[in-house]
């Protein structure tokens, strides 16, 4: 109490009342405002021209969808905002769900040794692109293209050699089945209404990801070594650990999104989730992420994941032709890119 | 020279020299600055100027001569160790982070945070406020500290950077080229500031090729070319003019003015360009020259 009124009292310059007048202006400065708006707009759109759109339970099935892409799309986020990207995202999310089931299965172990196992692998092929990234300075774009190309292949070998097949076995009658979906594939009922899991866990990762990045000494060094790397090094900021932190940090949740699908539908197909990287980087960027690095926002990220929800489920609830939703995406995209360019342009006029 | 002061220098080179392999980049270099004191290092390209800036900074170390910080013999392995005996160093290229606000970078390598375990967080108040008032200390008086860094003048970028060093207790800085990309007015304000820092009690090295940059704010000249010391003066030992012609290219600079006044006579904006830029540089160093009075 007595610390408002002093906060109140005591700078009561120019300089506090053009601060307060501001703040509309500072939130129309964030880097999710466009992406905010584009939502509003594409949801009153829905809204207006699909009456099946407006229920609640379209909006579950909305959040869900959001949800599958938003939660490695808050990673992928926050790595682009480091200044790199990863195009590995997508088929490391079939890998984790694929070594977790087929581990499990063969060797007849508790679900939730596989689930560790490939908790470490995730990590580890993270690690690994962060490390090889740092160590001799290629590009990310190719280094994570590069293992991409090799999870993918070997998504579809070994699952091929082990199963026969392309997908994996069911695990639905394993131990740890149970509390496994409990955690990664919850469903509620909530009075008719279908709420799942993910949608919380989406939630919670944009919510501590934001803190991470605007309240946290780590979230300085994210946006310091994607907007200058040679400058933050310079005045100490541990470049390679925060850039090699990141790319884990996707690894964990492409992980936990590969759970999710795994306890959803209890088998994978192996050739899934390419194309995939591809959806989170648009999220990322619809969301007001740089392509060049520090500057975006988890928030945007989760943002440009309800875009996309919005768009897939409401040209179904429109009754449109479903091949019409690469063509909003590319529009959105577009103009997104515009967005920011435009936003880049302005802050770095004075250069 | 001008050893008056009873106190050690707060850095002191004595007869310097680096080889890169055969070559020999600096040699029989000395320098000193105390406390409260410019030491201008002049020279072009070439001459030896970052090589020397590395070895104070502790970037690299000399292959000989000694190097004492407040009398007392060192050698550094690092910057940082450099840092921690309150020498700093801007770059010309400042470690600032163009899109992030005025107080993250401020603060950044070196941030307040407050609570414990996972809820350790930057204390923004705190960073924030101590910004604005470091920076009107200064005589920068930002309306807003969370505007991008980008969006300020060069000069005021450099100044932030300055002033960065000096919150963190540099006792020297040691400033490469600070006015070398900025216009005439925005190098007035890196001079005034530099002025401040000396009035504060810093000591200075500030790294130049600009005789009419260096002049009004230096103590102590030391003249650099290939490697070489050309000589040091004090102050009152030189006049603008010598140090003008003791630089390299000194002379070309003259012929260049010749030559514009030539032109002048056919091209009246061209003259009048010229003549703008004679008065600014005129005013630049009055202004810098009598700094007491400004702001404070």
């Amino acid at each position: 109490m007595s610390q408002a009124v002093d906060a109140g009292a005591a700078p009561a310059t120019a300089d506090e009342r053009s601060a307060r007048r501001s703040a509309l202006a500072r939130l129309l400065a964030r880097p999710e405002a466009g992406s905010l708006a584009g939502a509003v707009v594409i949801y009153v759109f829905f809204f207006a021209v699909a009456p099946p759109f407006r229920g609640l339970d379209a909006l579950a099935t909305i959040l869900y969808a959001s949800s599958t892409i938003g939660i490695p799309a808050v990673a992928v986020a926050l790595l682009m905002i480091g200044g790199e990207f990863d195009l590995s995202a997508g088929v490391a999310v079939t890998s984790s769900a694929l070594v977790a089931s087929m581990l499990s299965f063969q060797l007849t172990l508790n679900l939730w040794v596989g689930i560790a196992v490939g908790l470490l692998l995730a990590l580890g092929v993270g690690a690994l692109n962060g490390y090889l990234v740092m160590r001799t300075g290629i590009p990310s774009f190719l280094v994570t293209l590069a293992t991409f190309l090799m999870l993918q292949g070997l998504n579809l070998a070994i699952t091929k050699v082990i199963t026969g097949n392309v997908a994996s076995p069911d695990i639905s009658d394993m131990d740890g089945f149970g509390t496994a979906r409990k955690v990664f594939a919850a469903e509620w009922d909530l009075g008719g209404l279908s709420l799942r899991i993910s949608v919380v866990w989406w939630l919670l990762f944009t919510a501590v990801a934001t803190w991470v990045l605007l309240r946290t000494r780590v979230g300085n060094w994210i946006f310091a070594v994607g907007g200058a790397q040679a400058s933050a090094r310079a005045v100490g900021v541990p470049v390679r650990r925060v850039k090699i932190g990141l790319f884990m940090t996707v690894g964990f949740l492409a992980w936990f999104t590969g759970m999710n699908l795994l306890f959803s539908f209890t088998t994978v197909q192996s050739g899934e989730g390419v194309g995939n990287e591809f959806l989170y980087i648009i999220a990322a960027v619809i969301g007001g992420c740089l392509l060049t690095g520090g500057y975006g926002s988890a928030i945007g990220a989760a943002t440009g994941a309800f875009i996309f929800g919005m768009t897939t489920q409401g040209i179904v609830y429109a009754g449109w032709n479903a091949d019409w939703f690469k063509f909003f995406l590319g529009a959105m995209l577009l103009l997104a890119t515009l967005l920011n360019l435009w936003v880049r342009r302005r802050t770095e006029a004075a250069r | 020279m001008s050893g008056t002061t009873t106190r050690a220098p707060l850095v002191r080179l004595t007869g310097c020299e680096k080889r890169y392999g055969t070559i020999v980049a600096l040699t029989g270099v000395s320098l000193e600055v105390g406390a409260g004191e410019v030491t201008c290092v002049l020279g072009d390209n070439g001459a030896g100027k970052s090589t020397l800036i590395k070895i104070i900074s502790g970037m690299h170390q000399a292959d000989a001569g000694t190097y004492e910080v407040e009398g007392e013999p060192v050698r550094f392995g690092s910057p940082r160790e450099a840092l921690e005996r309150g020498i700093a160093t801007v770059y010309q290229d400042l470690a600032v982070v163009p899109l992030m606000p005025v107080w993250r970078n401020f603060f950044l390598g070196s941030e307040v945070r407050r609570g414990a375990g996972p809820l350790r967080r930057l204390d923004i108040r705190f960073m924030r406020d101590t910004t604005r008032t470091e920076l009107r200390n200064m005589g920068i008086d930002l309306r807003d500290v969370d505007q991008p860094i980008g969006t300020l003048s060069g000069g005021e970028r450099q100044c932030v950077a300055i002033a960065r060093a000096v919150y963190f207790g540099a006792k020297v800085l040691i400033l490469d080229e600070p006015t070398a990309a900025l216009g005439v007015k925005q190098a007035g304000v890196v001079l005034r500031y530099i002025m401040r820092a000396r009035e504060r009690g810093l000591g200075v090295v500030f790294i130049t090729h600009n005789p009419h940059h260096a002049y009004p704010v230096g103590d102590r000249f030391l003249l650099l070319n290939r490697g070489r010391p050309l000589g040091t003066y004090a102050k009152g030992e030189i006049t603008r003019e010598r140090l003008t012609t003791l630089m390299a290219g000194g002379e070309e600079l003259e012929q260049l003015s010749h030559e514009l006044e030539g032109t002048a006579a056919a091209d009246a904006g061209l003259g009048r360009v010229a003549e703008e830029l004679e008065q600014d540089v005129a005013g630049l160093s009055g202004e810098a020259a009598a700094p007491p009075e400004q702001g404070s």
